[in-house]
């Protein structure tokens, strides 16, 4: 593979329960190049955020634990490494932002106080540089005013200012990667839309690597070049954009698909939704976890579980049927 | 390039005609969560009374030399004594052996620069006056040192506990399970009487029992409110950030949980100086004439029943303990329903 600058191989987390061990990933292996924008797609709880927390080791520890793989990041294992040398990654080489801006930012610290925090703290900048260069980030992410604002607490700023204050936290250091979890979800579409068009500036700006959680297929299409679709802690599917809308091969990816509204639909019709809701795995799953909800379900499906397979270039799948015809590939 | 001064910058009309509020120099400086509480306090009347009775006894302590002047060359928190006679006299007796010095206040007043027993002796004669006084200072300095150490320490072991739960977590709030089950009063009793042979008779042993007993309650109440803070996002993207464990803790949980722990903590000052003061009257604690509450009421212990007669000797150091820890019980409970969110936006 060309030198990837993140290159996660096999990597397992487990949380432990009153009820049992749940299996949240199950060996997700992906890799991503310098300058791309990796969208990450799936229902809720089928282990996007977890996967993307386990490689920067943010999982609540205990109840979870990451049980195997390995996270390149420029040729370190993330995963082997110090609490203080991963400290120094996280900021300053990967940043991260969350759903809910309304909760991410402390109430009882200031604006500037949180921007500035990781400047302090990764490029040794003394106080004035520090409060310069939030300045200046605030002006990038687009909030007026921003020299008088650096004072504020978070409560006097809207969703969508919050979200951009996060961005500008999470852009401070200049991170090699940013790990997006479901930024826009939270904000009405309005909002949204400015938000994704500010990534998407930033990004050819900075030249930033991002990868982008989300269950909203349409962000990821205008959004991201490539595309990894969770399910059950798996990877199921993975493939450019275009590729992945054009020929999706796995019934999942189809379903997911096919329960979007579209514009362009003529008559009026019910909107198709996948049965059923994905699984909570107590155990390690020996069926493919798709099955009880698959229409294309054969006897194998029941009884292993698919691994990826290369179906076409750059485009892999997890599943033992093949769509078209309804039969074994 | 220069440019045409313009006279002032365009008024904002905006903010003009829908009438913001507007934030003043004050709430900007302390944050608008300190505003409002410290709004709150100055407000609600039982704050302005418990304020009011607490900076009274603060003054009083402050300009004790100048209320009551102490003997030159004295300690000044020894209690001045007229003699040894076991009967206490009562107020407005003179002075007749080694009085201290008149203080400026008294010839104005009383046209006389006859010094007398302002508020009666207690019995083998310590003038009650000098011991309420300067009891002052010790009520402060013992209430406001062993609630801050008990509180430090509390906080400490309760917010380390809830932020790295586990083993820790448990081993630590069993150690608190432990300390609980011991009858408050009646242990520190027994390590003050452990301790003064020790370190000697004075304040130490017994504030070091005080706080050695006192410090379970809070690390309980803020280990439960840091075990909520902790899993809010704002901890989460501050270790996003790659913030330090220990910053973590102090500057973006703590802040968020620790307001419930203060609130018990300034009803706690009084409390602390009344459990001092059951010491001192045990016979626990400080040198005999050490200026304290306490220890003037234990004075009247073998007078106890001819109060009738000797109530001066109960009732002025009774009078300031009871106003005292008044004082910050008021404080507390109007602290507690300013911070109470359920109160928001009432009164």
């Amino acid at each position: 593979m060309p030198d990837l600058l993140l290159d996660v191989q096999g990597l397992e987390t487990q949380f432990k329960t009153p009820e049992g061990v749940i299996y949240a990933v199950n060996g997700v292996s992906f890799g991503l190049k310098e300058g791309e924008t990796l969208g990450v797609v799936g229902e809720s709880g089928c282990g996007k955020s977890v996967s993307m927390l386990s490689v920067l080791r943010l999982i609540p520890s205990p109840p979870g634990k990451i049980t195997a793989g390995k996270a390149y990041y420029r040729g370190q294992d993330l995963l082997q490494m110090s609490n203080e040398e991963i400290r120094h990654v996280r900021g300053a080489q990967i940043a991260m932002i969350f759903q809910d801006p309304m909760t991410s930012l402390n109430p009882v610290l200031t604006v500037e106080y949180q921007l500035t925090e990781p400047l302090l703290l990764h490029l040794g900048m003394n106080k004035e540089q520090a409060r310069a260069r939030a300045i200046e980030l605030l002006e990038m992410v687009g909030i007026p005013n921003a020299k008088e604002r650096l004072a504020d607490y978070p409560h006097q700023f809207s969703g969508g200012m919050r979200q951009r204050v996060m961005i500008a936290m999470a852009l401070a250091c200049n991170p090699q990667i940013l790990i997006a979890d479901e930024p826009t979800t939270a904000l009405d579409v309005t909002i949204q839309a400015q938000i994704i068009e500010l990534v998407k500036r930033l990004r050819d700006e900075l030249g930033m690597t991002i990868i982008w959680i989300t269950h909203d297929l349409g962000i990821v299409a205008g959004l991201a070049q490539r595309v990894i679709v969770m399910y059950g802690g798996f990877i199921i599917e993975e493939a450019f954009v275009k590729e992945l809308y054009a020929n999706p091969k796995h019934p999942y990816t189809i379903g997911l698909l096919g329960s979007l509204p579209r514009i362009d639909e003529q008559e009026r019709q019910r909107l198709f939704s996948i049965d059923g809701l994905p699984p909570v795995l107590y155990n390690k799953p020996t069926a493919c976890p798709f099955s009880p909800r698959c229409k294309w379900a054969m006897d194998r499906c029941w009884k292993e579980n698919p691994v990826l397979e290369t179906v076409g270039p750059d485009h892999r799948v997890a599943c033992w049927a093949d769509v078209k015809t309804g039969r074994a590939r | 390039m220069a440019q045409p001064e313009t006279a002032s910058p365009a008024p904002n009309v905006l903010a003009d005609s829908i009438n913001m509020r507007k934030i003043g120099r004050v709430e900007r400086f302390l944050g608008p969560e300190y505003y409002r509480i410290l709004r709150g306090l100055l407000t609600t009347p039982a704050s302005i009374a418990g304020l009011f009775l607490i900076t009274l006894f603060a003054f009083i302590a402050i300009a004790a030399p100048l209320i009551a002047p102490p003997l030159p060359n004295q300690n000044p928190y020894k209690i001045p004594r007229d003699g040894f006679s076991p009967d206490p006299k009562p107020p407005m007796t003179e002075w007749r052996r080694l009085p201290p010095p008149l203080p400026f206040w008294w010839k104005p007043i009383m046209g006389t620069d006859k010094w007398v027993h302002l508020m009666g002796t207690a019995s083998g004669q310590w003038d009650i006056f000098y011991g309420v006084i300067w009891g002052t200072r010790t009520a402060f300095w013992t209430g406001i040192l062993i609630t801050s150490v008990t509180l430090l320490l509390g906080v400490l072991i309760g917010t380390v506990s809830a932020y790295y739960g586990g083993l820790l977590d448990n081993i630590l709030m069993r150690i608190v399970d432990v300390f609980l089950t011991l009858p408050f009063i009646m242990a520190a009793l027994i390590l003050a009487a452990v301790l003064i042979p020790k370190l000697g008779r004075s304040v130490i042993p017994t504030v070091i029992a005080l706080i050695a007993f006192g410090w379970m309650g809070y690390s309980r109440l803020v280990r439960g409110d840091i075990l909520s803070v902790r899993e809010r996002d704002y901890v989460l993207a501050a270790r996003v950030i790659g913030v330090k464990d220990s910053r973590i803790m102090f500057t973006h949980i703590l802040p968020n949980a620790i307001f419930p722990t203060l609130v018990i903590a300034s009803l706690d000052v009084g409390t602390y100086v009344l459990s001092f003061a059951a010491l001192s009257f045990l016979g626990i604690g400080t040198d005999i004439g050490y200026a304290d509450w306490g220890q003037l009421l234990s004075f009247a212990r073998s007078w106890i029943t001819s109060l009738g007669t000797y109530w001066y000797i109960v009732v002025w150091p009774g009078v300031a303990l009871v106003l005292y820890v008044l004082g910050w019980n008021l404080l507390g409970d109007a602290l507690r329903d300013v911070l109470d969110p359920r109160m928001r936006g009432r009164s």
